[in-house]
C-alpha cells in the first residue's frame, strides 16, 4: 500500500484581497535554513506593487473610516486567527529560521501577543499622541493623529514573523494601509499571516503581501510617488540609503533602523502625522 | 438754522505713521557668531543685504564657506560634549526664559530690523512676528526641566549638534522655531538664516550674549545656499529645514544613506474653504488674512479660496471691495498692510506665476493701489475663472496672489482641497460645527483653521503632510524633532 | 554708528478706495429697494437668513483697526470731524434747566479760546428739558434731541411710550433716540419689536429717530445685527449701540457689526442708515478708532455728522485738550477747557 501523497501549497501574493499568482508568472525557489527545497513562491513584479498600491489606497480610505473600537476588534480578529493555526505557523517559522520547535512556538506566542497588543492600541493611541492644545486665545485647539496613508514594508529578513507583525500591525494600527513585502528567503510564515488576515474582517487591501526579491520590489515601492510611508527594516545600509534617496521625491516617511525589541511608541508614531485644528470660541 | 459747514474730512487718507529707521540701529557689517563671538568669515568673503523697499544697501553681512561650517559645527559639537549636555534641564530652561525676555525689551529694535530687511510691515513684526518669537522660547523653557514628563518614554536624550536652515519669511520667528525646542531638548545648534534677511537672528546672537548662553551653544552662520548646502553635509545629528518643497527633496536625497535625523517644513498650496452658511465679513477678514499676510510670503497661505457657487458672487463682491482697501506700501508705514516683496527673485516668479494665469484663461483682478516708484512691489491680485488645472491652483505663488475656485458640496470641496501634492493648512468657514469637522477630518493638511486663518501659537504644533514635509514644530510635538524618541 | 536708511521714495500708501470709481458713493445693488415686511414670519426668515457674526472674528478685525496711526493732518481732521459728531448728552435725574443751559453754551462753542473749534451736532436730554434746550440753542446749528419711549428700559406700555415721544416732539426735538424693546427682541417676539418702532416712526412727525439697541442686553454679535435690521426696516434713521445706563456700551467690534450693517442695508435697499456710538467713550484716542471703522467699514460718506455720532459727554473734553495739543505742540492744562 503507498503512502498517501500530501498537496502541497501553492504560496501567492496578497493583493486587494484576493490571492493572485505574480501578474508575471515568474516564482522562485525558497529553501529552508538547512537548504532543502520548500516551494515554489510567488516572485512580486513592478506591476504587482502597482495593483497593491492601488488596493491599499482603496482600503486605507474604508480602513481609517472605521471606528477606531471596530479596528481594535479587526486586530483582535486577526490575533484570533493566528492562535488558531499557531503550530502551522510555528512549524513554518521552525522551517525558515532554523529553530526548534519550542522556540518557534514561542515566536508566534510572541507575534500573537503583539497583534493583542496593537488591537488595543487602535482607540487609544490619539488620546496618547493627540490633545488639546492651550494657545493663547480664544481658540478651541487640538491635534490627532492621523494616517499618513500607505505605507511600504520592507521586511526584516531574518525575523520571519515576530519582525513581520510588528511591521505590518503598527502601520494598521494607525490607521494605515500597507503594502508589505516578506523576508526574500524566509517568505512562508507572512504569506500564512496574510492568509489568516484574509479571514478577519480586515478590509481588503489595507493589507497587502508580497513576496519576492527585495533588490527588485524595493526602489518600485520607495519611488512609488502613492507611496506615502516606508519602512526600509529589510534593506541593508547601503540599499536603504538607495531608497530612502528615491522616496524624496514624494516625501515619504522613512523608518530606518527600528530596534526590533522596541516596546515603544516610535513604530506607532513613525506613519502618523500630526493634524491640529483651530476652532474660534465666541458667543 | 440747519446749516454747519460741509464734512471736514471726505475720507480719512491717512498722513503718513512712519515708524523711525534708526530703531534699527543697524551697523556697517555683521560677522558670523561661531563659539560665542562675532568673526569674519574664513576667506573674508561678504554679501550686501538690501531693503527691499527701497533697494538701497542696509549692511554687509558675511558669507560663510565651507571652513566656516566646519568651525561653527566643530564649535556646537565642542559645546554640546563639553557643557550643554551636562547642563541641567532646570539650567537650560532659565536660559530659554532670560532670552525670551531679552527678545521682549529689545522688541521695537528687533520688529523695525525685520520689516527693513523682510519688507514686511511694521504692524506685523510688531504685533506677531516678535512677539511670538518671544513666545516661542518662553513656552519651550518650560518644557526643558519637564522632558521626562513629556510622553516620550523616561529620560529622552537629545540628539546632539542640529543644523537649522531656515527661510526669509519670518526671519526671527523661524529662528525661535528653530531654536527654542532644540535647545530645550539639549541640542547645540548651527543656524543659517536666509541669504537676503540675515540681520534679525544676528541681533538674536547679540541676545544670546546677553543671556550669557555658553559660547558655541548656538552658532549663526549668515550666506547663500552653497552655506547651506555645506551645513548639510556636515557632520550633523539632525537637520531642521524650512523652505521651498523643491530644497527639501535635495536635501533628502543628500542624507538619504545617513543616520542624521532630519524634519521639513516645506510648501503648501493652501485651501480656504467658504461654505454658504459662514460668517461672510469674517470670511473676508479670513480670505485677506490668509492670502495677503505677510505679502502671500507664508508657506500656509490660503492661496487657493474654495467658495460655494451659491455664494460666490456676494462673496467676490465683498472681497474685491476689501481688497481695495489694503494700504500697500512703506513697510515702516504703521498704516501699511502689505509690504514689499522680499527680493527681486521673488518678484520675478510671482510675475511669471501670473503671466501664466492670464495665459491660461484665468480673469486677474488687480487692486488699483499705487505703488512706490522704486523696490520690489506686487499688488493684491485675485485671479476668478481658475480651473484646478491652471498653473496658478497647483503652484505655491508665494506671494500675494489668490486663485478662485467653486465648489457645489461638501464633498467636491473636500475632493478639490486636497487636489494638490501639498498638505501644511487648509482653512474651513461654516456656521455649522458638524460640517466643519466633517471636512476638517478629510482634509489632508497638518494644519485647519476654521472660522479663522493664519493663527500661530507656540502651543499649537505646525507642519504638513506630504509633499509640505513632516516633523512638528510647536507644542509638546515639537520637542519630539530634537530628542532621540 | 548708526547710518542712514533710505526712506521708502513715492510712498503714499494708497488712498482709501471704499468704492470703486466714486469714493464717496454708496452704489445699490439694481433694483434696489427696502422690503416691505407683512408678516412676523417674513421678518424672522429675513433676520435669520443674514450671514452670522462669528466673535472673534470680529473682535480681531477691530483689534487690527484700532492699530491705525492718524497722524498730523489726518490727526487734526479727525478731532474737529469727531467734535461735530458728539451728542453731547446729560441723563441724570438731577439734571436742572441750569445744567441743561450751560451744556447748550458749551454745543454752540466748546473752546471759548479757540473759536474755530467746531460746535457739537447736537445736545441730548430728556423730554422735560427738550424745550430749555430749545431755548438755548436758537440760532444755531446744534441740534435738540432727547430720549423717549421710557428710556432706558423701555418698559411701559405702548401708549406712555408713543405720548413720551409726542412730547418730546412737540417741545421741538429735532431727534428721539428710543429704545428697543429687547425684552421682546430677546423671547422671540419679532413683529411686536417690529410694530413699536413702526409706531414710534409715526409719532416722531419729521423728528430724526434713533433706535438703541441696548447691544449689552442683546449680548451677541448675531443679535446685534438682526436688531440692526429690524431697526432699519422699521424705518430708524439711526442705530444706536447703548442707553449708557448698563453695564456693557458701546464697544469697537459692535461698532463693527452695527456699519457692516447699515453698509449691507445701504446696498440692498439704497437707504443710508446712521450709527450712533453711546456710552464709555471717553477719550480722543477712543473716538479715532471708532472713525476708523467707520472709514474702513461702512466707507467715507458715513464720516458725517448726519451718519454717524458720538453719544458722549466727557468725550468732547478730551478732545479739546487733544487739538489744542495739536495745534500748539504743547499739552494744555486740563483746566483751559470748561466743564460739562
Amino acid at each position: 500500500m503507498s503512502e498517501r501523497l500530501d498537496v502541497r501549497k501553492t504560496y501567492k501574493l496578497l493583493v486587494g484581497g484576493a490571492f493572485p499568482r505574480s501578474e508575471s508568472g515568474r516564482s522562485y525557489e525558497v529553501l529552508d535554513a538547512k537548504g532543502r527545497f520548500l516551494a515554489n513562491v510567488a516572485q512580486a513584479s513592478r506591476k504587482d506593487v502597482r495593483d497593491a498600491v492601488v488596493a491599499a489606497r482603496t482600503a486605507q480610505r474604508a480602513w481609517w473610516s472605521l471606528t477606531p473600537y471596530n479596528r481594535g476588534q479587526v486586530l483582535y480578529r486577526l490575533a484570533e486567527m493566528v492562535e488558531a493555526r499557531a503550530r502551522e505557523l510555528a512549524d513554518q517559522v521552525a522551517r525558515a529560521e532554523g529553530v526548534r520547535a519550542g522556540e518557534a512556538r514561542a515566536s508566534v506566542g510572541r507575534s500573537i501577543d503583539r497583534l493583542v497588543w496593537y488591537a488595543g492600541w487602535c482607540d487609544k493611541v490619539a488620546q496618547v499622541l493627540g490633545g488639546q492644545n492651550p494657545v493663547a486665545g480664544p481658540y478651541f485647539n487640538f491635534s490627532v493623529p492621523v494616517p499618513s496613508g500607505v505605507v511600504g514594508v520592507l521586511a526584516d529578513q531574518a525575523s520571519s514573523l515576530e519582525a513581520f507583525v510588528d511591521a505590518v500591525a503598527a502601520p494598521l494600527a494607525t490607521g494605515n494601509a500597507v503594502v508589505a513585502l516578506a523576508s526574500e528567503a524566509r517568505p512562508i510564515p507572512a504569506v500564512l499571516l496574510g492568509e489568516m488576515s484574509a479571514t478577519s474582517d480586515l478590509v481588503p487591501g489595507a493589507l497587502n503581501v508580497l513576496t519576492g526579491r527585495t533588490g527588485e520590489v524595493g526602489p518600485v515601492l520607495a519611488s512609488h510617488e502613492d507611496v506615502d510611508g516606508l519602512d526600509l527594516a529589510g534593506a541593508d545600509d547601503d540599499f536603504a540609503g538607495e531608497l530612502a534617496a528615491l522616496a524624496a521625491e514624494s516625501v515619504s516617511r522613512v523608518l530606518r533602523g527600528a530596534d526590533p525589541q522596541d516596546r515603544g511608541l516610535k513604530r506607532l508614531r513613525a506613519f502618523v502625522e500630526t493634524s491640529t485644528v483651530w476652532h474660534t470660541i465666541g458667543q | 438754522m440747519d446749516e454747519r459747514p460741509a464734512s471736514t474730512l471726505s475720507a480719512l487718507e491717512y498722513d503718513p505713521a512712519p515708524e523711525s529707521a534708526a530703531l534699527a540701529r543697524l551697523r556697517e557689517s555683521y560677522g558670523l557668531f561661531i563659539g560665542g563671538a562675532f568673526v569674519e568669515a574664513h576667506d573674508g568673503a561678504t554679501f550686501e543685504t538690501i531693503n527691499p523697499a527701497t533697494e538701497e544697501p542696509l549692511a554687509r553681512v558675511a558669507q560663510a564657506g565651507e571652513a566656516d561650517v566646519a568651525a561653527a559645527v566643530a564649535a556646537a559639537r565642542r559645546a554640546y560634549d563639553k557643557v550643554w549636555r551636562k547642563t541641567t534641564g532646570a539650567q537650560r530652561s532659565k536660559y530659554l526664559f532670560r532670552i525670551a525676555r531679552l527678545i521682549q525689551e529689545r522688541s521695537r529694535e528687533l520688529a523695525v530690523l525685520e520689516s527693513l530687511d523682510n519688507g514686511k510691515p511694521i504692524r506685523e513684526s510688531r504685533d506677531l512676528d516678535v512677539p511670538l518669537a518671544a513666545a516661542h522660547f518662553f513656552y519651550y523653557a518650560g518644557w526643558a526641566d519637564k522632558l521626562d514628563h513629556a510622553g516620550f518614554g523616561p529620560d529622552p536624550r537629545p540628539l546632539g549638534v542640529a543644523g537649522q536652515i531656515i527661510p526669509w519669511n519670518f526671519p526671527l520667528l523661524m529662528a525661535a522655531w528653530k531654536l527654542a525646542p532644540a535647545l530645550a531638548a539639549g541640542n547645540t545648534c548651527v543656524l543659517k538664516p536666509a541669504e537676503t534677511t540675515p540681520l534679525s537672528a544676528l541681533v538674536l546672537a547679540e541676545i544670546l550674549q546677553q543671556a550669557e548662553l555658553p559660547d558655541g551653544v548656538v552658532n549663526i552662520l549668515t550666506g547663500d545656499g552653497s552655506t547651506g548646502a555645506a551645513l548639510v553635509d556636515a557632520a550633523l545629528d539632525k537637520v531642521a529645514f524650512t523652505g521651498s518643497t523643491e530644497v527639501g527633496k535635495v536635501i533628502l536625497r543628500r542624507l538619504a544613506g545617513r543616520p542624521t535625523r532630519l524634519t521639513l517644513e516645506l510648501g503648501g498650496k493652501g485651501a480656504n474653504i467658504v461654505f454658504d452658511d459662514a460668517p461672510l465679513d469674517e470670511v473676508v477678514e479670513g480670505i485677506v488674512d490668509g492670502i495677503f499676510f505677510n505679502q502671500g510670503h507664508v508657506c500656509c497661505a490660503g492661496s487657493r479660496l474654495l467658495v460655494q457657487e451659491s455664494i460666490a458672487e456676494e462673496v467676490l463682491h465683498r472681497l474685491r471691495r476689501r481688497v481695495d482697501q489694503l494700504r500697500v506700501g512703506d513697510p515702516l508705514d504703521k498704516n501699511t498692510d502689505v509690504g514689499a516683496i522680499n527680493s527681486a527673485a521673488q518678484l520675478e516668479k510671482i510675475r511669471e506665476l501670473t503671466a501664466w494665469g492670464e495665459r491660461e484663461g484665468a480673469t486677474r483682478y488687480t487692486s488699483p493701489c499705487a505703488l512706490p516708484e522704486r523696490g520690489y512691489w506686487f499688488a493684491p491680485t485675485v485671479f476668478t475663472d481658475v480651473a484646478q488645472t491652471h498653473r496658478i491652483a497647483r503652484e505655491e505663488v508665494f506671494g500675494p496672489v489668490l486663485s478662485v475656485l467653486t465648489f457645489r458640496t461638501p464633498e467636491e470641496a473636500v475632493a478639490k482641497a486636497n487636489n494638490t501634492t501639498y498638505g501644511l493648512a487648509c482653512g474651513v468657514w461654516s456656521e455649522k460645527g458638524s460640517r466643519t469637522l466633517w471636512v476638517a477630518q478629510r482634509l489632508r493638511a497638518g494644519v485647519v483653521w476654521a472660522n479663522t486663518y493664519n493663527r500661530f501659537d507656540p502651543a499649537s504644533p505646525f507642519g504638513g503632510v506630504r509633499e509640505s514635509g513632516f516633523g512638528r514644530e510647536g507644542g509638546r510635538h515639537g520637542l519630539e524633532a530634537y530628542l532621540d524618541v | 554708528m548708526g547710518i542712514t536708511v533710505g526712506s521708502v521714495v513715492g510712498v503714499s500708501p494708497a488712498p482709501l478706495r471704499l468704492v470703486v470709481d466714486d469714493e464717496r458713493a454708496v452704489r445699490p445693488r439694481p433694483g434696489a429697494s427696502v422690503p416691505v415686511v407683512e408678516s412676523e414670519a417674513q421678518l424672522r426668515s429675513l433676520l435669520q437668513g443674514l450671514a452670522g457674526v462669528d466673535a472673534v472674528g470680529a473682535e480681531a478685525r477691530a483689534a487690527k483697526l484700532a492699530t491705525r496711526s492718524l497722524k498730523r493732518e489726518t490727526k487734526r481732521a479727525a478731532i474737529d470731524l469727531a467734535l461735530s459728531m458728539v451728542d453731547l448728552t446729560t441723563l441724570e435725574g438731577a439734571d436742572t434747566p441750569g445744567r441743561v443751559a450751560s451744556l447748550c453754551a458749551k454745543a454752540r462753542r466748546p473752546d471759548p479760546d479757540e473759536p474755530d473749534a467746531p460746535a457739537v451736532a447736537a445736545v441730548c436730554v430728556y423730554p422735560d428739558l427738550v424745550a430749555t434746550a430749545r431755548v438755548h440753542l436758537a440760532g444755531s446749528p446744534v441740534r435738540v434731541a432727547s430720549v423717549a419711549t421710557a428710556f432706558p428700559s423701555g418698559r411701559a406700555s405702548r401708549a406712555v411710550k408713543l405720548l413720551d415721544v409726542a412730547d418730546a416732539v412737540a417741545a421741538g426735538a429735532d431727534e428721539v433716540d428710543m429704545v428697543l424693546d429687547r425684552g421682546a427682541f430677546l423671547s422671540g417676539r419679532l413683529g411686536e419689536v417690529f410694530d413699536e418702532v413702526v409706531a414710534v416712526r409715526e409719532a416722531c412727525g419729521p423728528a430724526h429717530l434713533k433706535v438703541i439697541l441696548e447691544v449689552g442686553e442683546l449680548v451677541t454679535y448675531d443679535n446685534v445685527r438682526r436688531a440692526s435690521w429690524l431697526a432699519m426696516l422699521a424705518g430708524a434713521d439711526f442705530i444706536k449701540t447703548s442707553t449708557g445706563k448698563v453695564a456693557v456700551n458701546a464697544t469697537l467690534p459692535t461698532a463693527l457689526v452695527m456699519l457692516e450693517a447699515v453698509r449691507d442695508f445701504a446696498e440692498s435697499t439704497g437707504r443710508l442708515v446712521g450709527v450712533k456710538a453711546a456710552g464709555g467713550i471717553r477719550t480722543t484716542k477712543e473716538a479715532l478708532r471708532y472713525l476708523v471703522v467707520v472709514n474702513e467699514t461702512a466707507g467715507s460718506a458715513w464720516l458725517d455728522p448726519t451718519l454717524f455720532r458720538f453719544g458722549a459727554s466727557s468725550l468732547v473734553n478730551d478732545l479739546l485738550l487733544q487739538r489744542r495739543k495739536q495745534r500748539s505742540g504743547a499739552y494744555a492744562r486740563p483746566d483751559r477747557i470748561s466743564l460739562d
